[in-house]
């Protein structure tokens, strides 16, 4: 009951951030001097077009009206223009790219497999590695085995991801011709070759971040062992790798769990970077061409996925919290 | 020796204790154990007696072999004749918790806080009784919370520590330690965090366990009260030598060693006139007040349909200029609120809090600016108080440097004349906190409160976390600027024989209520409130004999009182 209560405060209180998000996303965009009719107008752009063409994407409204719409599109769906021109955005619909004459909701869907299977590959691979290198140091500080993980994390913490991307190219693409050097295929397609093509990228993504777990974990280790509890646990006689397990990794997880949740997130919306380097046609790629052109529509609807994404993960931290801490509910 | 060796469960020959520097590993380990002797019997309680720095604690976790890395020991521990010095990791596994059972100091802090308490328990169970069915286990897990007073086991052991109180938590933590019929408990200041009432019945409680189980306890311990109570035996340690090793009646009665003379005289004795008042001169009752408190309530939280927490309620009493009045109450009384409230530090929901006539609750924001240059706040942990990256000098400049328009040449002088008033010397004016001693760093904060000449000075528990003879040379030095600056004085503190020393009057508070108010002499001698006379009789005194007529009183008190409040184990 508290569980649920707890719960369900957290997920109105996300709704209602969403929504804030959503008013001042739109408001910073669609304020720009940009023209979205200006820029579909086709040529040559009369007055007349032009003003078919705003009447079309709805922009002649005035904006707290556009706005409504928006709102609306995303519950009901809409219809941008009428008689046989129109077009239908069905919902929830997150605006519509005319450049590319498609929903934004449908041509987010389709590249999300592409950055979902690299980013939570990488995830996994960089929590299980980074915790624990991060546990390995955190027991015996100043041991050989502390300095060398450490080391290994200095490098990952200092270096790009496009410079370790290209790097992992050269040598296993190219040199040691282990591993295809891009593209993506998809799991249904050929398991194999979908594993393949993902490995170098989640290697890279998951060196740079496992770099920043393993600190984390390290002083969170280092604190939790010297807690009174950790001396109780030693008292009943328990053996050590179970004092350090239940006792010491159970509690200092906590905080990595947190900050996991809100990189996960963050990945999910996009992993530009790691997208170009190997040359993956994800929601990275198509935010890029999305600015690129101009495709206002586009980056909206995108803005507000990704918020949707890295809010929808707190959510989920927050719960997972509330399960593994007791003491988290008790400030629901 | 052989008779004596099988009759002693825990025989210590010779233990030293060195800790190595981790930073310059050929430098001379430092010896903090140097040569203790000791021998513990089936079912009697040895006290080991120390203040700070005396290596107690250390001596007892050498037999748990639960020192850092870094320490060696050297000597012989032996456990009903079995060496523990050098045993395998297998041997000493099996005593923890096996043979030994250990309780720790801070029980909030000593569970695993997001495990139930069941859990923790049964995973002390099954370490040592790895056979056991589940529900053998759970069984006995409410078997034991039960057998030490837990009312509601089923309760208790399915929930986590932060839902607990004090006393349940060491209840439970006691419910642990003798899961596995442990032949001794190591017992590491047992009390020293828990209220006084929970304290007693917590005493009673492991005295029932030494006669009923035949369970011997090794007590570690600063407080001789502690010792008076329960303690068959005494070692008295001072810097990792033994001092005195006694049984306890011949201890208390002629203690030998000057060390020993010396602990017992600086512990505050209740009921006994405190040479420090008696100096001091009445006043002319006319004079105002220098601070006052009228009907005040306070309270914490509440809003979006939750209700507020109310920590203070209907306070009223003053403090003339050159009086001190002590707030005594347990934890959650509301006394250190109430304290806060006359710094302006928490808001007033409705009554009145006068410092110097001006109302904290309505002054304007400048008014109050002015008026926090006449209060002086001392708080409980200097190490925490000070900024550990300032210096002593530049510490007690600050309060001259925002509330006084005096040159850098006047703030010296004058940081030169409090470090003189608090009896340190010019030589500490360049050192860090964590260069002084507790005590010192004490003095540190009493010259930076009194700096500004205050005409009130809050000390909320400004002795609790220093030893019985430093804390007695700080009640000194307060009483001692007291006569000659004539500062109001609202002293708050747990310990009525603490407050005893200083207090002209005393207030008890239980659950943000004022229940008795008066001289202390009267309150401390002839209590209206059963709540005090609780209070009084729970509070152990250096007297094993008298201890024990006290007890007595206090298990009639704590039967009389309503059971959920008597033994103050209720959440």
């Amino acid at each position: 009951m508290r569980m649920l209560r707890f719960a369900g405060v957290r997920v109105l209180g996300a709704i209602v951030v969403l929504l804030l998000i959503t008013v001042l996303t739109y408001a910073v965009f669609y304020l720009l001097p940009a023209n979205p009719a200006q820029l579909s107008c086709g040529r040559p752009c009369t007055p007349e077009n032009l003003r078919r063409a705003a009447e079309f994407m709805g922009t002649d409204l005035p904006w707290w009206q556009q706005l409504l719409e928006f709102l609306r599109g995303i519950v009901l769906g809409r219809d941008f223009g009428s008689g046989a021109a129109a077009v239908h955005c069905a919902a929830p619909c997150f605006g519509y790219s005319f450049q590319q004459n498609a929903s934004v909701t449908e041509l987010i869907l389709s590249r999300f497999p592409v950055t979902a299977s690299i980013a939570i590959g990488a995830a996994v691979l960089w929590l299980v590695t980074g915790v624990a290198g991060g546990v390995a140091s955190g027991m015996r500080p100043g041991s050989v085995v502390d300095r060398g993980v450490m080391m290994v994390s200095i490098a990952g913490v200092s270096a790009p991801v496009y410079l370790v991307g290209l790097l992992a190219i050269l040598l296993f693409g190219f040199v040691l011709r282990w591993l295809p050097t891009g593209g993506y295929i998809p799991f249904a397609t050929d398991p194999v070759q979908w594993f393949a093509h993902l490995l170098l990228p989640w290697c890279t993504l998951a060196f740079t971040t496992a770099a920043v777990y393993a600190r984390l974990t390290r002083g969170q280790m280092i604190e939790t062992l010297g807690e009174d509890y950790i001396r109780t646990a030693r008292a009943k006689g328990l053996r050590e790798s179970r004092v350090v397990v239940r006792h010491g990794l159970r509690n200092a997880i906590l905080p990595v769990v947190t900050v996991f949740g809100l990189d996960l997130g963050t990945l999910l919306g996009g992993t530009v970077i790691v997208e170009r380097v190997f040359s993956m046609q994800g929601l990275g790629a198509l935010l890029v061409t999305g600015v690129s052109v101009v495709d206002l529509q586009l980056v909206v609807g995108f803005t507000l996925f990704s918020a949707f994404l890295i809010i929808v993960s707190n959510v989920v931290i927050d719960v997972v919290n509330g399960v593994v801490d007791p003491r988290a509910k008790a400030t629901a | 020796m052989t008779e004596i060796e099988t009759r002693d469960v825990l025989a210590v020959n010779a233990l030293s204790v060195a800790f190595a520097d981790r930073d310059a590993p050929t430098a001379p380990p430092r010896t903090v154990v140097d040569g203790v002797d000791f021998h513990l019997g089936h079912g009697r309680v040895l006290a080991l007696v120390g203040e700070s720095g005396s290596g107690k604690s250390v001596t007892a976790m050498s037999v748990l072999g639960l020192l850092p890395a870094n320490a060696r020991v050297e000597g012989s521990i032996r456990l009903e004749g079995r060496e523990l010095v050098g045993a395998d990791a297998a041997t000493v596994r099996a005593v923890r918790g096996g043979r030994i059972g250990t309780i720790f100091q801070e029980p909030m802090s000593a569970f695993n806080p997001v495990l139930t308490l069941g859990a923790q328990i049964a995973e002390a169970i099954v370490t040592h009784h790895p056979r056991l069915r589940r529900r053998e286990v759970r069984a006995r897990s409410l078997e034991l919370l039960e057998s030490v007073g837990i009312a509601e086991p089923l309760r208790i052991a399915r929930s986590h520590p932060h839902e607990l109180s004090g006393g349940q938590l060491q209840r439970s933590m006691i419910a642990m330690a003798i899961s596995s019929d442990p032949i001794a408990l190591i017992a590491d200041e047992p009390t020293t965090a828990l209220d006084v009432t929970v304290q007693a019945g917590i005493l009673d409680l492991i005295r029932s366990l030494r006669d009923d189980r035949g369970t011997a306890v090794l007590l570690i311990t600063h407080d001789m009260g502690v010792v008076a109570d329960l303690a068959d035996d005494v070692v008295v340690m001072r810097s990792g030598h033994v001092e005195e090793r006694e049984s306890s009646p011949a201890l208390f009665a002629a203690p030998q060693a000057g060390y020993t003379r010396e602990l017992l005289r600086a512990v505050p004795r209740l009921g006994e006139t405190a040479a420090r008042l008696r100096s001091s001169e009445p006043l002319p009752a006319e004079l105002s007040a220098a601070a006052e408190v009228r009907a005040a309530r306070i309270e914490y939280g509440g809003g979006w349909g939750r209700p507020a927490v109310v920590a203070v309620e209907s306070a009223t009493f003053a403090i003339r200029p050159g009086r001190t009045l002590g707030l005594v109450g347990e934890s959650g009384s509301g006394k250190s609120t109430l304290g806060r409230a006359f710094a302006g530090l928490v808001p007033v929901r409705s009554g009145e809090v006068l410092v110097g006539g001006i109302d904290l609750a309505r002054a304007s924001r400048r008014e109050l600016r002015e008026l926090r240059s006449a209060i002086g706040y001392v708080f409980q942990d200097p190490a925490s108080s000070l900024d550990p990256r300032w210096t002593v000098g530049d510490a007690i400049a600050e309060p001259l440097r925002l509330g006084s328009d005096k040159t850098p040449r006047e703030r010296r002088a004058r940081v030169l004349e409090l470090l003189d008033a608090v009896r340190l010397s010019e030589s500490h004016l360049e050192r860090f906190p964590h260069e002084l001693s507790g005590g010192q760093r004490q003095r540190v904060a009493i010259a930076r409160a009194i700096a500004l000449h205050p005409s009130l000075l809050i000390a909320d528990e400004p002795t609790s976390a220093l030893d019985v003879s430093v804390q007695a040379r700080v009640l000194d030095l307060l009483a001692d600027l007291q006569r000659e600056f004539g500062f109001a004085c609202l002293f708050v503190s747990h310990d009525l024989a603490v407050v005893q020393e200083l207090a002209h009057e005393v207030a008890v508070m239980r659950a943000g209520r004022i229940v008795e108010l008066g001289p202390t002499e009267r309150v401390l001698s002839a209590p209206d409130s059963p709540y005090t006379r609780r209070l009084l009789a729970a509070a152990p005194v250096a007297d094993p004999a008298q201890q024990a007529a006290r007890r007595r009183a206090w298990r009639g008190l704590a039967a009389e009182a309503d059971p959920a409040a008597g033994d103050g184990d209720a959440a």
